[in-house]
């Protein structure tokens, strides 16, 4: 039996915290706008310990075994950081304190930005975006703002590779701008001719993932760079695969104009079964005025005897804030945390070895599932899931027969130029024994494949539970508990 | 530290791979941009780290060292010790987004928790897995609407008593002209109630967008709002603050389609601003509409209960260009520990500790309201927060108040030039009776008398 709902949990009259009698007398209450019901579950300490302790129990995490998530960098997250989060004068401090009493946040945030500036080749950096995709399009208002300010209102098209994330195009649409899509080369490149067609004088800016979601670093990077800057567009980068580029190269060297960092994959600040993550925006100098307020800067000069004051500004063109106060500040401390303890040394050897990991899996799996691109690869690869002669064997059958195997599945169908792609991302934290368990998991499916195609269909066998009716969830829609099943929208269609 | 890898064992996967040096793998980089130096301090040890990460968080003066008033959107409250225990958990703190539901049925299995005690909570029928913030919840709320009406309503009619960071951050996300937005600049008086957004509604209205409890803390019926709004064929979005809905009618209730909110009240530390929780719930008409993650319920293959994420065809890893919203990544821990939260006090605990505020806040606005000089800007019905008339600027009282180790209220003259002067203070089960009366007679200091 799995673990039942909170609300079937519920038990009337429980309860698992009190609070104090008022010290004070007690106000009329606000009449006509006091509530009737309030039906939320009524539980006991234990019975919440116990019910969420077994939820977690269901679930699979990097602390418990190996998630090679293409473009996801599921690396350890240190233990580390979630005490350094936690210490009081961080947690408790509240965002709108005067910053005379929270110098030491200000000194960190400041730091911060430094060394995110220091690590992209960037002018400024913004601490601002809540995740990957609010940092995304945190660029591409500021893309569309520069030109604005420059009276060049007529650049609206944004290009964007064919392999870029969803978010990409997502972004660029919410912006205002129009999306036109690149194609890729034989070897993953960018498309130099399609890319030289589309240059013109409507060109706002290029969205590019480099090393891209094939794991590939673009070997035309300078030259597709150049070409978007001579028709007057500019260059977002996707940070998202950073990890390969720490201490390795600066986007910001190679000409971005604007990139976005993911603390929460590069960075280890842990994903939390879907989030929070953080989105920090570097930019190039000429961008630096538009960037979201408020940044931290110094605001009074120090001298031999008083270090310097640090305080929130807004740069003089911001395209505004982004959200309310000044970011995800416990991310920015885990990430400050991690950043110091590698220092230059360490945070080069992070994306060697995360480099490393992604080549030799990829050397010893090539011969036994197809590579489609096969050139050197950076912290990822793709891999083709499927072969001529095992004709019913998809992607998500191989990745569902890994659960069985104790491994969360690769990245599967994504991205979406390379067909039944499984795209996997080791990340520098592995060792050698568990990526070698992996490629054995991974050739036995591909024997499994070709000698009992069913147990792979049927998979995953060892789960808590087996493989869903997802049509069923979406026909049904069933959002909360209580709420019967007659929730179904009659014009309900699956596209 | 984090590698684990021996020279051995480098040595055998280069070999495995073909070269012999890490470096050969990275021939594709620009030669001249290829391994810069990085001007960055050197690495430390776990123990040199921890010093001086306490050192800095030393230095900052917490809302338990002083005593706070301090709100406008985010809150000092007690956070049960059971909530972090749940989100330490590494099995729900290192977990990916459930995209693979047989491997995440703890996740999945808590965000329908979380769904259906937003749910219930706010009076509505549907409730996404969360946005980033309140701020990014209201921004969403107006795209939703836009999409509803298929870009042919673009009108926004906005209260300007809605939290000024979230009014700035809906103009981020709307920049040029796509949408109008009406309300917030001097069209109507700050102390008159909702009645006074009516005139401004009309038939090219896709949203009105108010705060319950406003960003001053008063609480309005918005039963007249919310007729004048669907006389009109436009929606109406109420962003909360969940703690306050522990007492008051649920916007549900009034006839709100669209409910935001900041969920930083329900156990999420005050953390310099975050990470918080953007609560975004609505009616089940629309659900189609709403951006983000959802959890359904469904059945395995065997006829088991199990959850997934459902009606993913509206997310941008589908839609891309075509989707509404942009967002992937969202608050999913914060969501869990504030479902841990709700599920400690459940009905009877979160009714006790809102009321808590509530008295604590009116005790704390009569004894103020009483000093020479102070003032209470509004009459009428307010939560735990509450905006007074000081006879000093505000900027100044504040420093005296901290010269006592008090962290006084809000400067509302940085938002309102028409609010100079004035002071939002905000009242929760934190500050006790002698917090309070420390408070009064610091501010009595400097009353005019």
């Amino acid at each position: 039996m799995i673990e039942p709902l909170l609300c079937e949990l519920s038990v009337p009259g429980r309860r698992g915290v009190r609070f104090p009698e008022p010290d004070v007398p007690r106000a009329e209450l606000p009449a006509g706008l006091v509530r009737q019901d309030l039906p939320l579950s009524e539980l006991s300490e234990v019975d919440v310990i116990r019910h969420f302790t077994r939820l977690s129990q269901l679930n699979y995490s990097i602390d418990t075994g190996y998630y090679p998530l293409g473009s996801c960098t599921m690396k350890y997250n240190p233990k580390i950081n979630e005490e350094t989060a936690r210490l009081p004068g961080f947690a408790n401090i509240h965002p709108l304190q005067p910053v005379e009493t929270i110098q030491g946040a200000m000194l960190l945030m400041f730091e911060l930005q430094e060394m995110l500036k220091e690590i992209g080749g960037f002018a400024g950096v913004t601490l601002q975006p809540a995740a990957g995709a609010h940092g995304e399009l945190t660029g591409v208002l500021i893309i569309r703002a520069y030109h604005e300010a420059r009276g060049d209102s007529k650049r609206t098209k944004i290009l964007i590779p064919d392999s870029a994330h969803g978010t990409n195009p997502a972004t660029s649409a919410m912006s205002g701008m129009q999306v036109v899509q690149l194609a890729s080369d034989a070897r993953g490149n960018v498309d130099l001719e399609a890319l030289r067609a589309e240059c013109d004088d409507s060109l706002a800016g290029l969205m590019l993932t480099n090393p891209n979601t094939l794991g590939l670093f673009d070997e035309n990077v300078e030259e597709v760079i150049r070409m978007v800057h001579e028709a007057g567009g500019l260059v977002y980068g996707d940070g998202a695969n950073m990890n390969a580029l720490l201490g390795i190269t600066r986007p910001g060297d190679l000409g971005f104009d604007v990139l976005h960092y993911n603390l929460h994959k590069t960075f280890s600040t842990p994903h939390g079964g879907g989030g929070p993550g953080s989105g920090p925006v570097g930019v190039a100098a000429h961008l630096v005025d538009f960037l979201p307020g408020p940044i931290v800067d110094i605001i009074e000069e120090g001298d031999d005897e008083q270090p310097p004051l640090y305080g929130l500004v807004t740069p003089a063109k911001s395209i505004g804030r982004v959200k309310a106060f000044q970011g995800h500040f416990g991310m920015m401390v885990r990430a400050y945390t991690y950043i110091r303890m590698h220092g230059p040394e360490g945070l080069r050897k992070i994306s060697e070895y995360a480099v490393l990991n992604a080549n030799y899996l990829m050397a010893r799996l090539k011969d036994t599932y197809t590579l489609p691109y096969d050139r050197t690869c950076m912290h990822e690869f793709v891999l083709e899931g499927r072969w001529a002669d095992a004709p019913d064997v998809h992607a998500l059958d191989i990745a569902k027969r890994l659960m069985d195997y104790d491994f969360h599945p690769p990245t599967n169908y994504f991205p979406l130029i390379v067909h039944e792609a499984l795209m996997i991302e080791p990340t520098e934290t592995e060792s050698k024994q568990t990526l070698d368990a992996f490629v054995d998991a991974l050739l036995k499916i591909a024997e499994e494949a070709h000698t009992q195609p069913e147990t792979l269909k049927e998979a995953p066998h060892k789960t808590p539970v087996g493989r869903l009716d997802e049509v069923k969830a979406a026909k049904e829609l069933v959002l909360c508990c209580g709420v019967d099943a007659s929730f179904a929208l009659p014009d309900f269609e699956l596209s | 530290m984090f590698i684990p890898h021996t020279d051995a064992e480098r040595e055998a996967m280069l070999q495995t791979i073909g070269v012999t040096l890490v470096e050969e793998l990275f021939k594709d980089v620009p030669a001249a941009h290829r391994f810069p130096d990085l001007n960055l301090p050197p690495g430390l040890t776990e123990m040199e780290a921890m010093a001086e990460m306490q050192g800095l968080a030393g230095v900052n003066e917490t809302v338990r060292d002083l005593v706070s008033f301090l709100g406008a959107g985010a809150y000092n409250h007690y956070i049960p010790a059971a909530v972090d225990a749940i989100i330490r958990r590494g099995e729900f703190l290192t977990a990916y987004t459930p995209y693979q539901p047989e491997l995440s049925q703890g996740t999945l299995r808590a965000i329908f928790d979380y769904q259906s005690s937003i749910a219930a909570l706010t009076g509505m029928e549907a409730c996404n897995a969360s946005h980033y913030d309140g701020a990014t919840a209201v921004a969403e709320a107006v795209s939703m609407a836009v999409a509803n009406f298929r870009g042919k309503r673009t009108k926004i009619v906005i209260s300007p008593a809605l939290h000024p960071h979230y009014r700035a951050t809906v103009r981020t996300y709307n920049p040029g002209n796509a949408i109008t937005l009406v309300g917030d600049s001097s069209e109507v008086d700050l102390e008159s109630g909702p009645e006074a957004l009516i005139p401004l509604i009309d038939a090219h209205t896709a949203l009105v967008v108010v705060q319950y409890p406003d960003f001053f803390g008063r609480i309005f019926d918005y039963s007249a709002l919310a007729e004048a709004t669907h006389a009109a064929g436009a929606l109406l979005a109420v962003a909360v603050n969940p703690m306050a809905l522990g007492m008051l009618t649920p916007p549900g209730d009034f006839g709100a389609d669209i409910v935001t909110g900041e969920g930083q009240p329900l156990g999420i530390p005050l953390s310099y601003g975050g990470p918080y929780l953007g609560l975004f719930a609505t009616r089940k008409d629309y659900v189609r509409k709403m951006a983000g993650r959802l959890v359904g319920e469904t059945v395995d293959k065997d006829g088991k209960r199990a959850y997934v994420l459902t009606l993913t065809a509206r997310e941008q890893h589908i839609r891309r260009e075509k989707a509404t919203s942009n967002i992937c990544t969202n608050q999913g821990l914060i969501a869990l520990a504030a479902t841990v939260y709700l599920s400690l006090l459940g009905k009877g605990g979160l009714k006790e500790v809102s009321e808590l505020c509530y008295h604590k806040a009116h005790f704390a606005a009569s004894q103020i309201a009483a000093l020479p000089g102070f003032e209470l800007w509004h009459q009428g019905p307010f939560y735990h927060e509450f905006v007074v008339r000081c006879p000093r600027p505000v900027k100044e009282i504040n420093e005296h108040l901290l010269e006592h180790d008090v962290l006084g209220g809000y400067d509302l003259g940085q938002d309102y030039p028409e609010l100079k002067d004035h002071m939002l203070i905000a009242v929760t089960e934190m500050n006790s009776r002698e917090d309070i009366d420390l408070l009064v007679d610091v501010l009595a200091e400097v009353s005019d008398d």
